[in-house]
């Protein structure tokens, strides 16, 4: 079987969030990046895969230079190849059809997303790329299992879970459930240095097509201070609640 | 100009979303002199949405759709946008909906934004405002396509009368088979999920174990609220990771949040933040949700909780 993960290049869930160039782009300045956490996951089942059922793994990026070092400690959780497509993510189209054309040309069986990546919160280039490649597609997957060409999985609904059953090639948007927090893996220092030596291939990229585009950014304003009730007065609580809040 | 919904229901029972949704479509076609037009799958009393704007229903009756599936719904929901020429498609965020909507953007080459919070702007190409890192930011995102689907984010817009006698004509297209077999649905009936639910109680590590949340339950039956917990709670497996609410769990939008024994972290929070009316109990006022907060009580969970279930069960009855 072989599998590509998608990993999303993102700032550390602690990062301040300002904006620069008069609010139009993100400020990078001091922000430190990651493995967006929901793709963490995927990865961490692929290698799963990898150990208990001989897969091989790829992992993909749409991004510039400076991803790299996500990609590489990708590389150093297990990984064997890395595959970045040289392009600025602008949308979520152009971004699915950039790795729909790595997919279709790697013919991968299984492809492993991140239900949603914790920057701009899109939630779209699994689904799309699914599409793009005529493959299928599980979104919120909290489980997956696959034998021969047959995968199971539970997806995530709202107020509960549902087993689906395909055949491959599937897409999955993925997130916490597919493993365990437990079971996340830090680089260790031989995996760091076995890294080094994984190709970690550049791709020109093939569409310049956007369908979407942030024109600006801006901050909610600031929250006025709490309203404290005392412990002994849980009335005052529902009072507020009721009259002022009309939450009740 | 025309306008399609996907207005969403479940055991034939329309949600709250569609009403909402269908809200949000009719103010933008009010101010373009445009038709709204609701497609429904499987679900009764479809009238009851020209009270929000809505003109026309196309209403599907199939068996084979009772269970949702992504790639039948993703066929019905493009056929009836053909159908009826649609330039814009507003769908809400349940998961069924952002599961639904990259697809159905492939399928009709239509621009898509999700956590759309307000109505587009239209001065300057079709700007839509959403929610960006988690809560933390806002963007204005222009979709530049001729066709444009919006996934407005749950109790962002909400519901606006506009009261008008719809059409309602049975839909019938022919539905491609999916290859995606549901095997099984677990979902708690008797529950409100957190994506419905009006409010929410919320309850972290501070409630020192499981054996804990039987007040908590309790609180949440006696608001009609869904149950939510933290993330370490949810990872040492107190709680089903379901319940697990922030940056990386799910999201909550619900009118009031009630937090008790929950510290505020920045990741929890963000996950939060779009709930109307949000509440703090806790023992340590530097507990940073209480920066976060509408109100809060200083305090023991262990006694602060059972009092305000005694006096919220008083207050139910006297206003029953
Ligand atoms: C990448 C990443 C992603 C994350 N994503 C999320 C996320 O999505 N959601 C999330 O929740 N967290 C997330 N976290 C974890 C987050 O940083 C915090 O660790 C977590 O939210 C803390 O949970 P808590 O408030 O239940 O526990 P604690 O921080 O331990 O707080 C417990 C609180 O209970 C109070 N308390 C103690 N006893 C009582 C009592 N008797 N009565 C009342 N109050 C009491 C204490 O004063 C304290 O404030 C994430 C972390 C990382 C690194």
């Amino acid at each position: 079987m072989k599998i590509l993960v998608c990993i999303s290049h993102v700032p550390d869930t602690t990062s301040k969030i300002n904006f620069t160039d008069n609010d139009t782009a993100f400020d990078k300045n001091g922000v430190q990046f990651v493995i967006n956490p929901n793709d963490e996951f995927g990865l961490t089942r692929a290698m799963w895969f990898k150990e208990k059922q001989g897969a091989s793994v790829d992992i993909v990026t749409v991004g510039e230079k400076d991803v790299e070092p996500t990609m590489r400690k990708c590389l150093a959780i297990g990984a064997e190849k890395a595959i970045r497509v040289d392009a600025k993510p602008v949308d979520a189209f152009q971004v699915a059809k950039e790795i729909a054309d790595v997919a279709k040309n790697g013919e991968y069986d299984l492809i492993i997303a991140g239900r949603e990546s914790i920057d701009y919160n899109g939630g779209m280039v699994p689904g799309m790329l699914a599409r793009l490649i005529g493959a299928h597609f599980i979104n919120t997957c909290v489980s997956l299992e696959i034998e021969g060409d047959a995968a199971t999985a539970v997806r995530e609904i709202d107020g509960g879970k549902e087993t689906l059953s395909c055949k491959l090639p599937l897409v999955i948007g993925g997130q916490k459930g597919l493993v365990e927090e437990k079971d996340l893996r830090i680089p260790n220092m031989r995996g760091i240095m076995m890294a080094r030596k994984k190709p970690l291939d550049v791709k020109q990229p093939v569409t310049e097509v956007t369908k979407v585009e942030f024109k600006s950014f801006s901050k909610p304003a600031p929250k006025g201070d709490v309203k404290l009730v005392d412990a002994e007065n849980i009335d005052e609580l529902i009072n507020l609640l009721h009259n002022e809040a009309k939450a009740i | 100009m025309s306008l399609l919904i996907y207005a969403e229901s479940e055991n034939g029972k329309l949600k709250k979303m569609a009403y909402e949704v269908a809200s949000y479509a009719s103010s933008i076609a009010s101010n373009m002199n445009a038709e709204v037009t609701a497609v429904t799958i499987n679900a009764e009393d479809v009238e009851s949405l020209g009270q929000y704007g809505v003109g026309k229903v196309l209403n599907v009756k199939n068996e084979s759709l009772k269970a949702f599936n992504e790639e039948s719904y993703v066929d019905v929901i493009s056929k009836a946008a053909n159908e009826v020429n649609a330039e814009i498609i507003v769908l809400s965020q349940s998961a069924n909906a952002k599961y639904l909507a990259p697809a159905l953007s492939v399928e009709l080459e239509a621009g898509y934004a999700s956590n759309v919070v307000a109505l587009p702007e239209t001065e300057n190409g079709f700007q839509v405002k959403r929610n960006v890192f988690t809560n933390k930011a806002f963007g204005m995102a222009d979709i530049t396509t001729d066709k444009k689907i919006i996934g407005l984010s749950n109790n962002a817009f909400g519901l606006h009368e506009n009261s008008k006698t719809p059409e309602v004509v049975d839909f019938s297209p022919e539905i491609k088979g999916s290859g995606i077999e549901v095997k099984s649905v677990d979902k708690n009936t008797d529950k409100v999920s957190i994506a419905d639910a009006e409010v929410v109680v919320s309850a972290g590590r501070g409630l020192k174990g499981p054996e804990n949340w039987g007040m908590i339950e309790e609180l949440a039956d006696v608001l009609g609220a869904a149950t939510a917990c933290s993330k370490p709670v949810s990872d040492m497996g107190w709680r089903p990771h379901g319940e697990h609410v922030g940056q990386t769990g799910k999201p909550v939008a619900s009118n009031l949040y009630i937090a008790i024994g929950i510290s505020g972290a920045i990741q929890h929070l963000a996950g939060i933040n779009a709930s109307k009316t949000k509440v703090v109990i806790n023992t340590d006022e530097e507990a940073p949700f209480f920066k976060a907060a509408d109100y809060g009580i200083v305090g023991d969970a262990f006694e602060v909780v059972p009092q305000l279930i005694e006096k919220l069960k008083e207050f139910k009855a006297a206003n029953a």
